[in-house]
């Protein structure tokens, strides 16, 4: 049934790469449906779609707007800033942000190829390679996807604190350079789709196993590794349980750290003054890099949310 | 490969052990190995280990700071008598309860909207998607001050309704439907998970179906619900098992020094308080022992959803 699949992609030459499946196949779903029956769903969906991007607009909005003004639910400040990015402008002096940017970037960015390439390695092994105990050890990957983060949590601080990195940024990328069990398992199913006389054929050019790895599996599976980045990048941009764990220092501090923190200094009920418009402009710098990952990568996500679907 | 020429007897369970030993003579499993290092060092450090390290805690009254001895199941009891811990697993589960059947039932409603849908399509599933792709810290403080009753955006909406305004952030019995509604709004990820799902039933069941006079709400009933049911159970299991361990969004929301006055015992989340107690108060063991027992409580969770599922989930004879 999928391969009347890549007959649907009509127009491009087959390709010398059989093209491996990444999620169900839509083309079967393609037939026009007439406008006019269409119309009561777009209508609706463009209703329900303001409940999801109205928040947006407020915030930015929110973000742009002067002390007295940020919560008077104005879809148009009025009246503006000082000048319109004043609130942006401020943030950057009035907390370390750049700093906490670059912490976040560095994190997150090491954090995101570390897990990438650890979990091409090991899904590799399992898909390529037969060998004793591959069922039990593929299996406590599998076991690992569905532990409880908090099992773990404690007894993992305290390794981090016996080796005197317990106060480190080490801990927040460290652990991704053994992989990530979801990752693992999703790219070794892509792994598996690629045709075994490829690596044969790499073997007979006097490839080891390595290098057969490098140079024909990780340039074919480049879209299971782009996802995986992208979710990886996503995850760790957000994460606020561990820096709170681990990050004491306010130079230390990554973004959701430090937006966590000024939503404290700044409310009136802790001593604030009640700066709210900073911290929406703070909001939108936080979620900007996340959009442009996003709008880049989005059918990536389409794609791995999709796969998600198919681990059960 | 070489090995079958010989085999002249029938292989006893001798000669598997043997053949499967000597599997390790061979180069290409040291390789395989070799592929393994990483991971397997991660496994039995920072997840094995890890465990069976929490597991001993869990027995004693470590604290980090001051030695510690065993103390037998003490932190267990303590759970059982503790009235926060009680209070903040009552307060996840019926969060959760609240959460997972408006979470699905949504994602399911917009999913079947947009597979009827081939214009604007991608659009509408960007848009659906963005709240996944924000900051969960940001979407805790925009919580904060957008249902903020009574000026909040929610509320003042709700005013032009002439619907009464509840105080999401302080009524006890609207915190949780709250911060449902705050998770409920990334409900982007499964509505492209269903989506996908719907797509992914054969079209000739619902031409079939059409014929035999069946109704949309027949259709979507007897065709699409079963066809997608192994879907829905997977996001059943996953959702509940978020729902009782979600953090960062109501962390942010309730748990700030800038509204500790005003949050009140609803919003305590077990995974709150476990965090609480290992972090703020370093009782470790007994956060240990709290970890575990949520382990226990969802390995039983899932364990029962998988029972029941037998009924009702229906998988594809031939699904790859």
């Amino acid at each position: 049934m999928t391969s009347v699949a890549s007959e649907g992609r009509a127009g491009a030459p087959t390709p010398e790469i059989p093209p491996v499946a990444l999620g169900p196949d839509e083309s079967r779903w393609r037939r026009r449906l007439p406008l006019l029956k269409q119309l009561p769903f777009i209508v609706l969906l463009a209703a329900f779609s303001v409940l999801f991007i109205y928040p947006f607009l407020w915030l930015v909005s929110a973000s742009l707007k002067t002390r007295g003004t940020v919560f008077d639910n104005k879809l148009i400040p009025h009246p503006f800033a000082h000048d319109v990015f004043h609130n942006y402008a401020v943030i950057w002096s009035a907390a370390p942000f750049l700093r906490w940017f670059a912490n976040s970037m560095y994190i997150t960015l090491l954090a995101a190829v570390l897990v990438t390439f650890a979990s091409a390695l090991t899904a590799f092994a399992f898909a390529y390679f037969r060998f004793p105990l591959r069922n039990f050890l593929f299996g406590c990957v599998l076991a690992t996807m569905m532990l409880p983060t908090v099992v773990t949590m404690i007894p993992v601080y305290l390794i981090w604190h016996h080796v005197g990195l317990s106060s480190s940024q080490i801990p927040l990328w460290a652990p991704n350079l053994f992989g990530s069990a979801f990752y693992i398992f999703l790219q070794r199913q892509f792994f598996m789709g690629i045709p075994r006389t490829y690596f044969e054929a790499a073997r007979m050019d006097g490839d080891n196993y390595f290098t057969m790895f490098w140079r024909i599996a990780v340039p074919i599976a480049r879209p299971a590794l782009i996802v995986t980045f992208l979710f990886e990048f996503k995850a760790k941009w957000n994460d606020l349980m561990t820096p709170l764990i681990y990050l004491h220092g306010y130079h230390q501090y990554t973004i959701p750290l430090g937006l966590y923190d000024l939503l404290g200094v700044y409310s009136p009920s802790a001593g604030g003054s009640g700066d709210y418009e900073w911290l929406m402009a703070a909001f939108v710098l936080a979620t900007l890099p996340l959009l442009i990952i996003f709008a880049f990568g989005q059918r990536y996500f389409v794609r791995g949310i999709t796969l998600q679907g198919y681990k059960g | 490969m070489a090995t079958a020429a010989v085999a002249t007897r029938r292989p006893g369970p001798g000669d598997r052990a043997r053949r499967w030993a000597s599997g390790f003579r061979e180069r290409d499993t040291w390789w395989a190995y070799a592929f393994l290092v990483p991971w397997a060092f991660g496994f039995v450090v920072f997840t094995a280990g890890a465990m069976v390290w929490g597991a001993i805690i869990s027995f004693t009254n470590y604290s980090v700071v001051a030695p510690s001895h065993s103390v037998g199941l003490a932190n267990y009891r303590q759970i059982a008598s503790d009235p926060y811990a009680l209070l903040s697993l009552k307060n996840s589960f019926e969060m959760t309860a609240i959460y997972v059947p408006f979470e699905m039932g949504l994602a399911l409603l917009f999913a079947s909207m947009l597979a009827r849908v081939t214009r604007f399509d991608g659009f509408f599933r960007t848009v659906y998607y963005l709240p996944v792709m924000t900051p969960t810290v940001a979407i805790g403080g925009m919580y904060l001050l957008m249902f903020n009753g009574p000026y909040g955006l929610v509320d003042q909406f709700l005013g032009y309704l002439h619907i009464p305004e509840p105080y999401w952030l302080t009524d006890p019995n609207w915190i949780k439907p709250g911060i449902a509604a705050m998770l409920v709004w990334q409900v982007g990820g499964n509505t492209v998970l269903y989506l996908a799902a719907i797509k992914n039933v054969p079209q000739q069941l619902y031409e079939a179906a059409s014929i035999d006079g069946a109704s949309a709400w027949r259709r979507f009933k007897d065709v699409t619900l079963p066809m997608i049911s192994p879907t829905l159970f997977f996001t059943f299991v996953i959702l509940t098992v978020y729902g009782l361990q979600v953090f960062d969004q109501i962390y942010t929301a309730f748990y700030n020094p800038s509204n500790a006055k005003i949050s009140s015992d609803t919003s305590l989340m077990y995974v709150i308080y476990l965090f609480q107690q290992a972090f703020d108060y370093l009782h470790m063991g007994f956060a240990s022992a709290m970890a575990w027992l949520l382990f226990g409580i969802i390995m039983v969770i899932t364990a029962f959803q998988i029972l029941v599922s037998k009924r009702f989930v229906y998988y594809e004879g031939e699904q790859r």
